[in-house]
């Protein structure tokens, strides 16, 4: 069976609708012949640029921050502290209790006091870059070091250096979601008990794009304009805005073409709004490209997590209890919108995943480090307590004797609706079929045979699986229940036909690479029978797009992409009332119909005549009917989400001289309902997953023991390339969502998400005659080459 | 500061006069100087590749090149590809194949194809997967940018085929 889309899909694309094919991209000319317009890409008469005079120290009270040598750098133009550009705090909210949640702030430029190696202190502004750069060499900082704190184990202990007044203890989010009534006794009473540690290290997301603005003030319009790369352009007005002080109609967000954002640009930076306020300052744009090394040392990173997990097990392999403690270290602050609180809420809640758990307790916790902070990253928390639960099924196998397919096969959700014990309904999907179809596929593809013909030669081979769902469709109510200050869910989208009968839909999520210019148009053309070349899509503009939460937690196609459908289908319902008044028929029967409203009488008026009337000729209109033809929807979920699940299969071989892991066969099951462009899909699914693989095997940010990143560049981050990412084969089931008007559920997370459970297994299938058993990620060569070597000893003694 | 040095840079065919700070790299130079942006930059330490172009025929990290360097060199970058409303049969390839998201690094990779494929017409999977592996994608997994290649160098090589025996 080769890569292919399943019968619901294809059904509909026969039928000649667009949804369910793979149309080109209609990104892709311009952004193939180096016609896109990224945010460096655009130059102002006039602009200067912007560079930071950042911490040299993880943590140290400043005690003077002398500029005068910086002004005077030959093409400086100025340079402002905090206490020059007098900027309000950003600051994230949980609305909890003191005890789970401590309000901390992030100064837009660090004042007294610096947290992390990196945080910037001052803003620079020059002719050119290299000035500005000058300019920050230039700088004089004066620092009263403090005991940094560089590791959550350590911000915990007692004695710590203490990085915020607010948070005693270190501690940003303590939360216990599920307090496990009785689970004591259920442990007690157990066939077995098994337990898990397991780390992972801290990553950085990594877009090709560095962060960057480009801000100017309009005069004309009384707005700042603030050119920025961002996922989340709503977010970041009302950011800018209140920093400023002004309202929010004095900015302008705008979002051009971006390279990549995989999270860590849906939160607000600091020095996107420095480089606004300096711009509205000094009058003249001013400009901020991030380079690679901020961008790996004072950008957002994420996934430093800590998880000790504990699994009852009755004989016949049925989970009985979890308990989970996740310690999370967020490095020095609170991000905005979604503060510290992301990670641990987001283990502790869904944790139970795709199995069925009777009894669960879970306790998260974010933590203050020196470090650079942590924003979601594709996944958010689900690569890691995914890895950390499939390695307690892993085990539990291994300990009652249960192949470990048939384990996770026992406890699969199967009927749905299905409420867990995390309190959430998981609508339906294909949790038992992705395993069967992917366990099948490597049986038939002979990876057990070959596994079992290694074993005979001394080569080490491993097979190993992931079973995970992911919430996509977080609406409304299930954002309400992390319990942010501000709410995130629904989206918006307009529809508008012009005078020439052609229509601009807008959206309020932001395509960053995930193809929306493509895919919210079939989504639009579909509904309005429209040709896709008759369909436009407007996004990431704040004066242009009425609202939106823009593009995160897979929530596009999902949310954004039904409310695009929503409002396509308003705008269909005001052609056909048009239409039958004009034709005097009743409205019912009228049916839209290769760009014409049809009556059931075979008289069509085509979409461009009833655009004339609408517009040009409003003397036309017959009575009641208002001129123009704009239609908008919101689209909200109510439930507690839609969920896309898949199952991952791997075949991995170390080499038995260094440990490298090298990856044989890499498979992924995947379901995310209908499927709107299946390309886009597989696009997304493998670059997940080479994300996935990133953090399984090679990425790490590390600091030594003062606080000092240690990854300045591509040369110490060790990012993956073609030779380390495998061919990898998707194939999609469909379970379409009954919750969305698309029929989708999300789809932009979920390869990240599977591949780290499904390498770690597979290195610990081969190492099943070792002992040992590895739980940490990046997985290390020296790891898996002691692991091995441990065994030669042991077979040669 | 530094003296600026006159220079005249040769970009996709046509002349550019130039007073540059010896210190400015090529990639500034095409991006900001002769507004020719799709030489992206990623990294500015010559690992990301998204701001390869060619400089005679040959694929160069513009970020690691002072422009002063180039001069009487002929350098190519992405816009030089294909014509105006119609794209190259590397670039069409790539959208075929789905080989870019962002497109971000999508010109780095074009040029570095471009010069690779001028180079070895005939390159085996393993070879272009080297090749690819000098540059940096986020989004992709590299599989559909190799597919992309791939497709392109088996269509050109058919064409030529096609060709000698007319
Ligand atoms: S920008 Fe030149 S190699 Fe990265
Ligand atoms: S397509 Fe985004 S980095 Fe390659």
């Amino acid at each position: 069976m080769n890569d292919s889309t399943t019968s619901a899909t294809t059904a509909r694309a026969a039928e000649g609708g667009l949804v369910g094919r793979s149309v080109r991209r209609r990104e892709d000319p311009r952004l193939l012949s180096g016609r896109g317009r990224f945010t460096d890409d655009i130059h102002l008469p006039g602009m200067l640029h912007a560079q930071f005079v950042r911490s040299t120290q993880a943590h140290a009270r400043v005690l003077g921050v002398d500029l005068t040598a910086v002004r005077a750098v030959p093409g400086v133009v100025a340079a402002y502290t905090a206490e020059d550009l007098a900027l309000g705090p950003i600051t994230a909210e949980l609305d909890r209790p003191p005890e789970e949640f401590a309000r901390t702030e992030m100064p837009v430029l660090a004042g007294e006091r610096v947290r992390f190696a990196g945080e910037p202190i001052a803003i620079v502004l020059a002719e050119d870059p290299y000035a500005a750069e000058d300019g920050v060499e230039a700088a004089v900082v004066r620092y009263e070091p403090l005991p940094p704190v560089v590791d959550a184990g350590q911000a915990l202990t007692a004695g710590a250096g203490q990085l915020h007044p607010e948070a005693p203890g270190n501690t940003l989010v303590d939360v216990t979601l599920f307090p496990g009534e009785g689970i004591e006794e259920v442990f007690a009473r157990a066939d077995c008990v098994v337990r898990v540690e397991s780390r992972t290290g801290r990553q950085n997301a990594l877009p090709l794009e560095t962060r960057a603005a480009v801000a100017e003030w309009d005069e004309r319009a009384g707005q700042l304009v603030l050119h920025t790369p961002s996922q989340v352009p709503h977010q970041v007005r009302t950011v800018a805005a209140g920093s400023l002080g002004l309202d929010e109609q004095a900015v302008r967000v705008v979002v051009p073409d971006m390279g990549g954002g995989f999270g860590i640009k849906c939160v607000v930076g600091r020095e996107e709004i420095a480089t606004a306020a300096a711009a509205r300052r000094i009058g003249r744009p001013v400009k901020w490209i991030e380079d690679r090394r901020d961008a790996l040392t004072a950008s957002f990173l994420a996934r430093e997590q800590h998880y000790r997990l504990r699994a009852a097990f009755s004989a016949e392999g049925r989970i009985l209890a979890l308990d989970a403690d996740v310690v999370c270290d967020m490095g020095a602050y609170s991000c905005y919108p979604f503060t510290a609180g992301i990670e641990p809420l987001m283990a502790a809640a869904e944790m139970p995943g795709v199995y069925r758990v009777p009894a669960y307790r879970a306790r998260g916790r974010a933590v203050a480090t020196n470090k650079a902070p942590s924003a979601p990253y594709r996944g958010v928390s689900r690569p890691q307590y995914v890895m950390a639960v499939e390695r307690l099924f892993e085990r539990a196998a291994r300990e009652l004797g249960i192949d470990a397919v048939e384990l996770r096969r026992r406890n699969l959700i199967t009927e749905f609706p299905y409420r867990g014990v995390n309190n959430i309904t998981y609508d339906p999907g294909s949790y038992v079929e992705s395993l069967d179809l992917c366990e099948r596929l490597l049986r038939e593809e002979g990876w057990y045979d070959r596994r079992a013909a290694a074993e005979a030669e001394g080569d080490w081979l491993g097979i190993g699986y992931s079973c995970f769902s992911e919430r996509t469709g977080y609406g409304t109510a299930a954002f309400a229940q992390r319990k942010m200050a501000v709410v995130p869910g629904y989206d918006l989208a307009e529809a508008r036909m012009d005078p020439g009968g052609a229509v601009t839909v807008t959206t309020g999520t932001l395509s960053h690479g995930q193809s929306h210019e493509t895919t919210m148009a079939q989504i639009a053309a579909d509904e309005l029978r429209l040709p896709l070349g008759k369909v436009m899509l407007r996004q990431g503009d704040t004066d242009r797009v009425p609202y939106g939460w823009g593009t995160f937690a897979s929530r596009s196609i999902a949310i954004g992409g039904s409310a695009v459908r929503l409002a396509a289908r308003n705008l269909g319902e005001r052609l056909r009332t048009l239409a039958a008044r004009l034709l005097d028929v009743p409205v019912e029967e009228t049916v839209l119909d290769e760009g014409a409203v049809r009556a059931s009488d075979g008289r069509a008026l085509p979409y461009p005549e009833l655009a004339r009337i609408a517009h040009l000729r409003a003397d036309l209109l017959p009575k009641g009917i208002e001129p123009g033809l704009t239609a908008t929807a919101s689209f909200d979920h109510f439930g507690d989400g839609t969920f896309s699940n898949a199952t991952h299969g791997v075949v991995v071989r170390l080499d038995r001289d260094s440990g490298r892991v090298e990856i044989l066969r890499y498979l992924c099951v995947e379901d995310c309902g209908v499927a709107v462009n299946p390309k886009v899909v597989e696009g997304q699914c493998r670059g997940g997953i080479a994300q996935g693989l990133a953090g399984a095997l090679f990425e790490e940010v590390r600091y030594d023991a003062d606080g000092q990143p240690q990854c300045t560049g591509f040369l110490d981050y060790l990012t993956p390339t073609a030779l380390e990412i495998p061919e990898i084969s998707v194939h999609h089931l469909e379970t379409p969502c009954a919750f969305t008007e698309t029929g989708a559920k999300g789809a932009g997370e979920g390869g990240t998400i599977g591949a780290p459970a499904a390498v770690l297994n597979a290195v610990n299938d081969a190492l099943r005659r070792t002992g040992v058993e590895l739980d940490d990620t990046p997985i290390r060569p020296e790891a898996v080459y002691f692991a091995m070597d441990r065994n030669r000893e042991q077979t040669e003694s | 500061m530094t003296d600026r040095q006159l220079i005249t840079l040769t970009v996709n065919g046509r002349d550019h006069e130039l007073a540059v700070d010896p210190r400015r790299t090529l990639a500034d130079v095409l991006r900001h100087d002769l507004l020719l942006t799709g030489t992206h930059i990623g990294c500015e330490h010559g690992v990301c590749g998204a701001c390869t172009v060619l400089l005679d025929g040959q694929s160069v990290r513009s970020c690691l090149v002072f422009a002063v360097q180039a001069e009487g060199r002929g350098i190519r970058t992405v816009e030089s590809l294909g014509e105006p409303g119609e794209l190259s049969d590397l670039q069409e390839s790539f959208a075929e194949h789905h080989g870019l998201q962002c497109g971000f690094c999508t010109p780095g990779f074009l040029m570095l194809a471009e010069g690779f494929l001028a180079e070895n017409p005939a390159p085996s999977r393993e070879e272009i997967r080297e090749t690819v592996a000098a540059n940096l994608c986020r989004c992709t997994g590299y599989q559909t940018i190799t597919d992309a290649i791939e497709s392109c160098a088996a269509a050109r090589l058919a064409r030529a085929a096609e060709g000698s025996t007319l």
